[in-house]
């Protein structure tokens, strides 16, 4: 059970940390300044939860690991995010339509999360995170329904996201050995158990962004086990460029 | 001709006693242009000024420090909000603000057309680039142009931490491995003599200064604030162990300042000219997040006008 916590706890973490890295590459690129900075500000609260969660992590693991350790040298095999997280970003009606899928997930585990009473120190991170992705939904669904909703254009672009997206939704839902441990000990219901709540509050989105909710049941999975698309290599790569080419430098 | 004299000697005299000049105020049209000129072209620094940290985010060698580094960043666009908001109580939007910049009628400071090519220049910008622009914006929280003022106040409040950040990143290098230190040393050597630019030409070349200190929109001269950043930074760089690239650099006794060397105008006139190392990219970049984001703003504007439709037919139909 110890080991799985470790691992359960990591799959959090690293969702976080994988996002906000994604988003910080907006950073003055966005299509307006105040997106800018509200792209940034996102980032900043995920990368907060990140490293919250990889210090938890590392401490539960008890081999001596920090956030750093974690986040820095660890290969792409070792990371343990869901797939829709790590791909590129895209346009920003891509980047807003990943963003909106998953911190409709997010809030529900965070939610649960937060309730739970027997990890309290899990369910203190996830108390203040909640606060943050419950604000992060609410945007990411309003600019979904601004573009739905906008211009020819625009509505067709994110259709097209949504469509490109919608096979990697599937990947959160799933449970395997680490989920079934962690909801035994009551810690997380199992993932399964948010499909349904999920589901209807996309859905609610997207008939309000006159958007059409794909058909697709192709499902793009591995994250959780290590097995990730070709692009987190490149940005692990990226982010840890420094760190391994000075091994042991303090910065 | 008199009702405008008059106009003109009032607005000089109110001036003369410290009082603020708010945007509905009757104000001389170079003064208002002048403002437009400063304001805009400080606001379009702090949105270039995004592109050479925003470059070392993703890259950034802990977590802590990648949240520092864009939280920083994330002001700096802050800081271009609340300027462009100055700027447009004088009667120009931020659309033509920002025309101006992408096709380069436009201003923006120099410093930002250098690269940025390792960490340590994260520490270097912080701490020399913030720190010269500190000195250059504090004097204008006590603009004349109130909107402009009351702005730099919320400004400055940040700048004093990006400062902070970026000299304790010098320290962190001063005090590592020897590449670090090297590094430091490295970001130092090639960011000093910019830093000094970025106070501007000297008082005896400088175009601008005399009715805009008259005006106080300009508090301290060019030469008399880069003094001051001498004399404050040195001490610093002294602390770090690093040495300042300048061989005529010395304490002076006599004046209770340091003598420092000439400056290369040569170098700055070039980068002003459009040809330092990144005046190219960093405007492409620019013009490019515009251009990506423009269908983005105009269906934000279409569903802005469909709701406001819907809710007005909602309301006249009740
Ligand atoms: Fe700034
Ligand atoms: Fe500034
Ligand atoms: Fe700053």
């Amino acid at each position: 059970m110890a080991d799985q916590q470790h691992e359960w706890i990591l799959r959090l973490g690293d969702d976080a940390l994988v996002l906000a890295q994604r988003l910080s590459e907006w950073c003055s690129h966005g299509p307006a300044l105040e997106e800018d900075i509200a792209l940034s500000n996102i980032a900043l609260d995920l990368l907060g939860q990140a490293r919250a969660l990889l210090t938890l992590a590392g401490q539960r693991e008890g081999q001596g690991r920090d956030e750093d350790a974690l986040a820095y040298f660890r290969t792409d095999r070792e990371f343990r995010n869901a797939l829709l997280v790590e791909l590129p970003n895209g346009h920003f009606g891509d980047t807003i339509v990943r963003q909106m899928l998953f911190d409709q997930f997010a809030v529900l585990r965070y939610e649960a999360l937060a309730s739970q009473t027997v990890d309290l120190e899990l369910a203190a991170i996830a108390a203040k995170a909640l606060k943050e992705v419950r604000y992060h939904a609410a945007h990411s669904a309003q600019w979904v329904v601004r573009l739905g909703d906008g211009t020819e254009e625009s509505h067709q672009r994110v259709q097209e996201s949504l469509n490109v997206l919608w096979p990697y939704t599937a990947e959160l839902f799933e449970d395997d050995a680490v989920s079934q441990a962690c909801a035994e000990a009551g810690v997380l219901p199992l993932n399964g158990s948010f499909t349904a709540r999920w589901t209807e509050q996309v859905r609610a989105i997207l008939d309000e962004a006159t958007l059409t909710c794909p058909e697709s049941t192709a499902l793009l999975t591995g994250g959780r086990s290590g097995k990730h698309t070709e692009h987190l290599s490149y940005m692990l790569a990226e982010m840890q460029v420094i760190q391994r080419t000075y091994p042991g430098a303090e910065w | 001709m008199t009702q405008e004299m008059d106009l003109n000697q009032r607005f000089e005299a109110y001036i003369a006693s410290d009082q603020k000049i708010e945007a509905k105020d009757w104000m001389p049209d170079a003064y208002r242009k002048t403002l437009i000129r400063q304001i805009s072209q400080h606001a379009h620094s702090e949105i270039i000024g995004m592109q050479p940290e925003g470059n070392w985010i993703t890259r950034a060698p802990s977590l802590k420090r990648k949240s520092i580094l864009l939280a920083k960043v994330q002001d700096e666009a802050g800081h271009g909000l609340y300027l462009y908001s100055a700027a447009e109580t004088l009667g120009i939007t931020r659309d033509e603000m920002l025309d101006a910049l992408h096709t380069g009628k436009a201003k923006y400071s120099s410093i930002f057309n250098y690269p940025t090519l390792t960490w340590a220049d994260m520490g270097a910008i912080g701490w020399l680039v913030d720190g010269a622009a500190i000195m250059n914006q504090v004097p204008l929280c006590k603009c004349s142009y109130g909107p402009y003022a009351r702005a730099m106040v919320r400004v400055c409040k940040e700048e004093s931490f990006h400062q902070r950040q970026g000299f304790q990143i010098m320290l962190n290098l001063s005090n590592g491995t020897p590449e670090q230190k090297e590094m430091a040393q490295d970001a130092l050597n090639r960011w000093w003599w910019p830093s000094l630019m970025m106070f501007g030409p000297n008082d005896a070349s400088s175009k601008h200064s005399e009715q805009s200190m008259r005006w106080k929109i300009k508090r301290f001269s060019n030469d008399e604030l880069r003094q001051r950043f001498v004399d404050m930074t040195v001490p610093q760089a002294e602390l770090l162990g690093l040495t300042v690239p300048d061989p005529d650099l010395k304490w002076n006794e006599a004046t209770g300042h340091y003598d420092f060397g000439p400056i290369d105008w040569s170098e700055f006139e070039q980068v002003v000219a459009g040809n330092g190392p990144c005046n190219r990219e960093r405007i492409e970049t620019r013009v490019a997040a515009h251009e990506n984001g423009a269908w983005v703003r105009d269906a934000a504007a279409a569903y802005a006008e469909k709701s406001a439709e819907r809710a007005s037919s909602q309301t006249s139909a009740a």
